[in-house]
C-alpha cells in the first residue's frame, strides 16, 4: 500500500543519499519526495511517498532508517489522522476567448490564475492529492502543456485517533 | 597588559595544516597503527607522517591495508585505522569497508581526495568516495573546511567504536590536508542524531527470567555482540548458575569456551547436529549477539518455531528482522547479563533437556573420511590444535578451510577467531594475519587458508617478510575453490566448471622468493614434523598442505532446508 513517511534529519550534504538508498536497495520507488527545513534550525524534514507491498519488511525498514546518523527521528504517518498538502502548477493551453471556463474550473477548487500570456495560463492549486488529480482531470481536455507537482508534505493532526483504532506495530 | 594578551593570541593562533592536524587527531585518539599506501591525494598526509614518525604499516595493496586492520580491530577491540589515496586506492578499499559492515568491525577509513576545487571535474584519480562508500559504512563523511577535521576524527572514532561498531570513512581532500589554519573551534561532537542505546529495559529482563523459569528446553544462542560487548565472563556465569545450553554462531566462536560441557558446538549451515536440533527443538532461544543470518537459521519456517524467542541486541534494527521476537532486549550483551545475573536465577528443570542434547552429541559427532594416503584437511586442523594447545589466534578465508577450521579448532577465548562471516571475503587470511599478530606480537597468529584465496592478496607476503612477522600460514591445497566445488557436485550435477584450479605457482618456491621458510607436506607424519619443528619459531613460515581434494564439508543444512534437515551427519 501507499506509506507516508517522515524523517527529520541533520542537513548535512550525502543525507538524502543515505535514506534513499535504504529505498532504492530493496527497489521501492518513492513516489514522491518534498524537503524542506524544519522547526528545528539546521534540520530538514523529508516527506516520502512510497508504495510498500510487503508490510513485514516495513518495521525493518523503519528501524534501519532511523539508526541512520544524521536521522533524528522518523514517523510512519500513514495510519495515523493527518492533515496532507501538495503544491501543484498546471500550465493549460488557453486562448484569452476560453479564460472565463478555465476560471470556473479553477474557483471551486480554491486554485489561483498566478500567469497569463496569449497561448496559455498557469494555475496554482494546493490540496490532498486526490483533490489535485481532480483539477488536473478537469483540465486535460484544455490541453496541459506543463506540470509540477511538489509531492505531499504532511503533518500528523493535533489530536490523533484512539491507540486502539492503530494497527499494532512492533514495540520497539 | 595588552602587550601580554597578544602573546596569549599568538599562542593560540599557530596555524597548522590539515595533515598535523589529522596526526594529532590520531595521537589524541591513542591510535597505535596506521594501515595504509600512499599515494597523490595523500602526499601532505604522508609527509606529516614522515615528520611524526607514527607507526604505519605499508600493504602491498590498499585491500590487504583494510584487512589487516580488521584483524587489528577483531583482536585488540580498538579501531583499525585505515589510509589510502583517491581513486583506485579509495575504490581498493571497497571489498574491505564492506566487509567491516556486515562484521561489525570498527574501522575509521581516511581516504585522500582531489582538491576541493576540481571535485566534480572528473579530475585524475578523483572518485566519489562518498557515493560509494555510504551504502557500505555506518557513516562516511568528506571535510570542507580545515577547521572542522579535528571534530570529524574524533566523531568518526566515536561512532566506529560505540553502539553496534562498524566502519567510517572520512574523506580528505588534498587542498584541506595541505592548507594551514588555525583552528579556534572547539572538538565537541554534533552528533544530536547518534544516542546508541546500552542500559536493558528491566521489565523486559523480568519477563526473561520468567520464561526461564517456565522453559523445559531453553538455548543460548551466543553471537559476535557477546565479543564486541566484552561480555564473556557475564555470560559465563549467567550460563553456570542457570545451567543453559549454549550454541554459537560463526562470528561468536570463542565468546563462551568451546571446550565447556554446555556448550553444543557451532549452530547454522555446517554446524553440530547437536547444536542444530537445540534451536530446532527449544521452547526457548536466548539470542545474545547475533543477528539470525540465513546461513544460522535454515529456512525460517522451520527455525524455533515452538521457542519463545528472547533477543538481545545493541542494534534494535536488528531485532523482529528475520525471526519474530516475543522478548526484545536492546542493550549493550554486557549490560544486559551484569543485570540478569543480578536476578535469582531461576530453579533449574532441563536436565532431561541436558540429556537429550548430550545423546545428540554422542550419536552425531563431526566425523570425516581419514584417508590412508591422502592428508584429510580436517585433520590439518585438528593437527594444529594439538599442536598449539589451542593457544593461538586463528585468521581464515572464506570457504571449506574456513568450516573446517570453525568445527575443528576449539576457541576457548574471545578476540581469537578471526573470519570473515557476513561478506564471506576470499583473500581475507592472509592480511587479517598481519593485523592479528601486530595486535597480539606475543600471540601464535595462524593464517589456515585455501589455495584459491592465498592466491588474491598473496602480495601481502612482503610485509611478513619486512616486518618479519612470526605469522604460521598453512594452505589448504586443494587445487580447487573447495566450496564452490563441492556445491556444484551436491546441486550442479558434479559440473566443475571453473572451480578446480590444478595450475598454481609452487607455493614453496613463491614463499622462499619473499625470504619465507616454507615447506609441502603431503601426510600427517609430515606436518606434525613440521609444526613442531617451526610453530615456536618467531618466524615466518608456510606449509602447503596438499589434502585430499574430494572432501566435503559435513554436515550440511542444504539451502531451502530447516535445521533439523541436516544430511551428511553420520559417515
Amino acid at each position: 500500500m501507499k506509506r507516508i513517511i517522515t524523517v527529520v534529519v541533520q542537513n548535512r550534504s550525502g543525507v538524502l543519499n543515505r535514506v534513499t538508498g535504504l529505498f532504492s536497495k530493496r527497489q521501492w520507488n518513492i513516489e514522491s519526495l518534498s524537503v524542506g527545513p524544519a522547526e528545528k534550525p539546521g534540520c530538514s524534514k523529508m516527506t516520502i511517498v512510497v508504495e510498500i507491498d510487503d508490510d513485514i519488511h516495513l518495521d525493518p525498514f523503519i528501524k534501519q532508517l532511523n539508526k541512520q546518523i544524521d536521522c533524528l527521528s522518523v514517523s510512519d504517518l500513514t495510519d495515523q489522522a493527518i492533515v496532507a498538502r501538495e503544491l501543484v502548477l498546471i500550465k493549460v493551453l488557453c486562448h484569452p476567448q476560453i479564460l472565463g471556463e478555465i476560471r470556473a474550473i479553477v474557483e471551486p477548487f480554491r486554485a489561483s490564475i498566478i500567469d497569463v500570456s496569449a497561448t496559455s495560463v498557469t494555475i496554482e492549486v494546493t490540496g490532498d492529492a486526490d483533490k489535485n488529480d481532480a483539477i488536473i482531470e478537469m483540465l486535460k481536455p484544455y490541453g496541459i502543456k506543463e506540470l509540477a507537482r511538489t509531492g505531499i508534505t504532511a503533518l500528523p493532526r493535533g489530536r490523533q485517533r484512539s491507540v486502539t483504532e492503530i494497527k499494532p506495530r512492533s514495540v520497539i | 597588559m595588552e602587550l601580554k594578551a597578544e602573546t596569549t593570541v599568538q599562542r593560540h593562533s599557530e596555524a597548522e595544516t590539515g595533515a598535523d592536524l589529522f596526526i594529532r587527531a590520531l595521537v589524541d585518539e591513542g591510535v597505535e597503527m596506521i594501515f595504509g599506501y600512499p599515494g597523490g591525494a595523500v602526499l601532505p598526509i604522508y609527509d606529516a607522517i614522515y615528520k611524526a614518525s607514527i607507526n604505519h604499516v605499508l600493504t602491498r595493496h590498499e585491500q590487504g591495508a583494510v584487512h589487516a586492520a580488521e584483524g587489528y580491530a577483531r583482536v585488540s577491540g580498538k579501531p583499525g585505522v585505515v589510509l589510502a589515496t583517491s581513486g583506485p586506492g579509495a575504490t581498493n578499499l571497497v571489498t574491505g569497508i564492506a566487509d567491516a559492515m556486515m562484521d561489525s568491525i570498527p574501522l575509521v577509513v581516511f581516504t585522500g581526495q582531489v582538491a576541493t576545487h576540481v571535485i566534480g571535474t572528473d579530475a585524475f584519480q578523483e572518485t566519489d568516495v562518498m557515493g560509494i562508500t555510504t551504502p557500505i559504512t555506518k557513516y562516511n563523511y568528506q571535510v570542507r573546511r580545515v577547521e572542522e577535521l579535528p571534530r570529524v576524527v574524533k566523531e568518526a572514532f566515536y561512532i566506529a567504536r560505540t553502539g553496534r561498531p562498524g566502519p567510517v570513512v572520512i574523506d580528505i581532500p588534498k587542498d584541506i590536508s595541505s592548507e594551514s589554519a588555525v583552528v579556534k573551534e572547539k572538538r565537541e561532537m554534533i552528533l544530536p542524531g547518534y544516542t546508541p542505546v546500552a542500559a536493558p529495559n528491566v521489565l523486559y529482563l523480568q519477563k526473561l527470567t520468567e520464561e526461564i523459569r517456565n522453559s523445559k528446553k531453553p538455548v543460548i544462542l551466543v553471537g559476535a555482540g557477546v565479543i564486541h560487548a566484552g561480555a564473556s565472563q557475564a555470560l559465563l556465569s549467567f550460563v553456570e548458575k542457570r545451567n543453559i545450553p549454549v550454541v554459537s554462531t560463526l562470528l561468536g566462536l570463542g565468546a563462551f569456551p568451546g571446550a565447556h560441557p554446555l556448550f553444543f558446538g557451532m549452530a547454522g549451515m555446517h554446524g553440530t547436529y547437536a547444536a542444530n536440533m537445540a534451536l530446532y527443538d527449544c521452547d526457548l532461544l536466548i539470542n545474545i549477539g547475533a543477528r539470525f543470518d540465513d546461513r544460522l537459521t535454515g529456512n525460517l519456517s522451520y527455525f524455533a518455531k515452538k521457542a519463545v524467542i528472547a533477543h538481545i541486541d545493541i542494534d534494535p534494527a536488528e531485532i523482529g528482522k528475520n525471526v519474530p521476537t516475543h522478548i526484545p532486549i536492546v542493550a549493550d550483551a554486557r549490560e544486559a547479563l551484569e543485570k540478569l545475573n543480578e536476578m535469582d536465577p531461576p530453579i533449574q528443570q532441563a536436565e532431561t533437556w541436558l540429556k537429550q542434547l548430550e545423546g545428540y552429541r554422542n550419536e552425531f559427532p563431526l566425523w570425516y573420511r581419514s584417508g590412508k594416503n591422502a592428508l584429510a584437511p580436517e585433520r590439518v586442523v585438528e593437527l594444529v590444535y594439538e599442536q598449539t594447545r589451542g593457544e593461538a589466534v586463528v585468521t581464515t578465508d572464506v570457504g571449506q578451510h574456513q568450516m573446517w577450521a570453525a568445527q575443528y579448532f576449539t576457541f576457548n577465548q574471545p578476540r581469537r577467531w578471526v573470519t570473515s562471516g557476513g561478506l564471506g571475503t576470499m583473500g581475507y587470511g592472509l592480511p587479517a594475519a598481519i593485523g592479528a599478530q601486530l595486535a597480539a606480537p606475543d600471540e601464535t597468529v595462524i593464517a589456515i587458508i585455501g589455495d584459491g584465496g592465498f592466491q588474491m592478496t598473496l602480495q601481502e607476503l612482503s610485509v611478513l617478510q619486512e616486518l618479519r612477522l612470526p605469522v604460521k600460514i598453512i594452505i589448504i591445497n586443494n587445487q580447487a575453490l573447495g566450496m564452490v566445488r563441492q556445491w556444484q557436485e551436491a546441486f550442479y550435477g558434479s559440473r566443475y566448471a571453473h572451480s578446480l584450479i590444478p595450475v598454481q605457482p609452487d607455493f614453496v618456491k613463491l614463499a622462499e622468493s619473499y625470504d619465507i621458510q616454507a615447506f609441502r607436506v603431503e601426510n600427517e607424519a609430515e606436518l606434525r614434523h613440521v609444526l613442531k619443528t617451526t610453530l615456536p619459531n618467531k618466524e615466518p613460515v608456510l606449509i602447503d598442505c596438499r589434502v585430499d581434494g574430494r572432501e566435503n564439508v559435513y554436515p550440511m543444512v542444504a539451502p531451502g532446508k530447516g535445521l533439523h534437515e541436516m544430511t551428511g551427519v553420520k559417515p
